[in-house]
């Protein structure tokens, strides 16, 4: 306010500078203009994602069958409560924020520096969290066959219930290894080797007469398409190309590469919004603590940053909507 | 400035006493729209996966919910409802406008790649 700018005599005329007609000091202005640039960045990464499952509508990914997991308890399919409680820490710690703007407009240091505080711890748990749904991603749950075409083929037994490559396929001796930098042509790595090949697959799946291959094609109902016996043999025989396990840019066992290039992308960048918010907010915290806006006799500081991290919230329940929801 | 909070939500159906009731009041809203989101997404009701113009109605619920709340963490966690009419329709008109022509835009041409795909002019399924 008034009392961390300078005056300049001016604040009489129309003309001078010195008027306010949205009663918003310069600072906070211009935080609301930044996050609507950052909010067409962000609606600019959405609508692409919209694209490209609009470019792939009868063949993305299903959110439910690749979110399941939460910490603790392995094993168990729990689609989206893991994502459910992130998104309630940050909107709790999004209130938090508030209330020590509020305490700050009563300038009251001790609740400020308290609410900041739990604020700060708030966004620490939600970045851990994403952090190990990242980790969960990346590793991968059931692994699948890449075809020639780019498809994923899945395995499910005969009820419909998914079956991981561990489960059926026997890993034989290996000659290819994994080229490192140390070794062979040098200064030439490549990334980790699938643990099966395309072979042993095959073997595996002609062993177990209970397994099916799923594509990843979708039926009227939404369902994944599940082929017969003989067609699940003629299609991993004839397009099977890669052994998928887990995600990364290139490849992904949960369907198109660019489910997992988006998930990467956005989830990254708000994860990274949500990470330099606690910097931010731990560098007020500690101007806080040591008395500058007390001194100043105004927390507008507090307020602004408060506005970015509501924003951070604000994005998260547009990603959670439509990478997890629908 | 810092003493006129508006402090009614729901066009005035609810007023609260303080701003700090009020958030906490916007705090319960927010979490039992999540709640019913979380619900809704994990069960599927079979009633709601009709498609209404062109997308399941369970999408469209979702969507609204969203725009729902995000009205709500706009409006009174980042005290919107507050400011100046000029700040914002400045801000909220030209987010609206823009992101809804960039949405228009690209599922329109989604659409048509998925098209192009589904005629069988480009093969895939291999």
């Amino acid at each position: 306010m008034s009392t961390t700018v300078a005056n300049t005599g001016t604040e009489v005329k129309t003309w001078g500078g010195g008027n306010e007609p949205l009663k918003a000091s310069y600072g906070k202005m211009m935080m609301w203009f930044f996050i609507v640039s950052d909010a067409l960045t962000f609606s600019g990464f959405l609508a692409a994602y919209g694209f490209s499952r609009f470019k792939f509508i009868d063949a993305w990914p299903i959110a439910d069958e690749v979110f399941t997991h939460v910490p603790f308890l392995h094993g168990q399919e729990l689609p989206m409560i893991y994502v459910a409680f992130m998104t309630f820490v940050l909107i709790m710690s999004s209130v938090t924020m508030v209330l020590a703007v509020d305490a700050g407009h009563h300038l009251n240091k001790a609740k400020v520096t308290l609410y900041m505080f739990l604020t700060i711890i708030g966004g620490i748990i939600f970045v851990g969290s994403q952090a190990w749904e990242w980790a969960t991603f990346i590793k991968g749950d059931f692994g699948a066959v890449q075809t020639k075409g780019g498809n994923i083929l899945q395995f499910v037994d005969t009820d419909g219930h998914r079956v991981a490559l561990r489960d059926f396929v026997v890993a034989g001796e290996h000659e290819r290894v994994q080229q490192e930098r140390k070794n062979g042509i040098w200064f030439v790595e490549e990334g980790t080797l699938p643990p099966y090949t395309v072979e042993e697959v095959v073997h595996g799946l002609e062993k177990h007469e209970n397994i099916l291959v799923r594509t990843q094609l979708l039926d009227e109902h939404g369902h994944k398409t599940v082929l017969s016996r003989e067609e699940s043999l003629k299609q991993l025989k004839n397009n099977g190309k890669l052994v998928v396990e887990g995600a990364n840019l290139h490849v992904n066992e949960y369907g198109s590469p660019l489910f997992a290039d988006f998930f990467f992308f956005i989830t990254g960048f708000h994860g990274f919004h949500v990470f330099s918010g606690v910097v931010i907010n731990i560098i007020i915290f500690f101007n806080v603590v040591l008395g500058t806006y007390e001194r100043r006799k105004s927390y507008e500081m507090v307020e602004k940053v408060g506005l970015y991290w509501h924003f951070v919230d604000l994005v998260w329940v547009f990603v959670f909507t439509f990478f997890y929801l629908v | 400035m810092a003493h006129a909070h508006k402090l009614e939500i729901f066009r005035g159906l609810v007023k609260f006493k303080s701003n700090t009731q009020k958030i906490w009041g916007v705090l319960v809203f927010l979490t039992i729209v999540t709640a019913v989101e979380v619900v809704l997404g994990i069960y599927k009701p079979e009633s709601l996966m009709k498609h209404v113009l062109g997308m399941k109605g369970l999408n469209w619920i979702f969507i609204i919910l969203t725009l729902v709340k995000a009205y709500y963490i706009t409006w009174d966690f980042m005290h919107m409802r507050d400011e100046t009419k000029g700040l914002r329709r400045a801000v909220v008109w030209t987010t609206i406008f823009l992101i809804l022509y960039l949405i228009f835009i690209l599922l329109q041409e989604g659409g048509y790649v998925f098209r192009v795909y589904d005629d069988g002019f480009i093969k895939r399924d291999f």
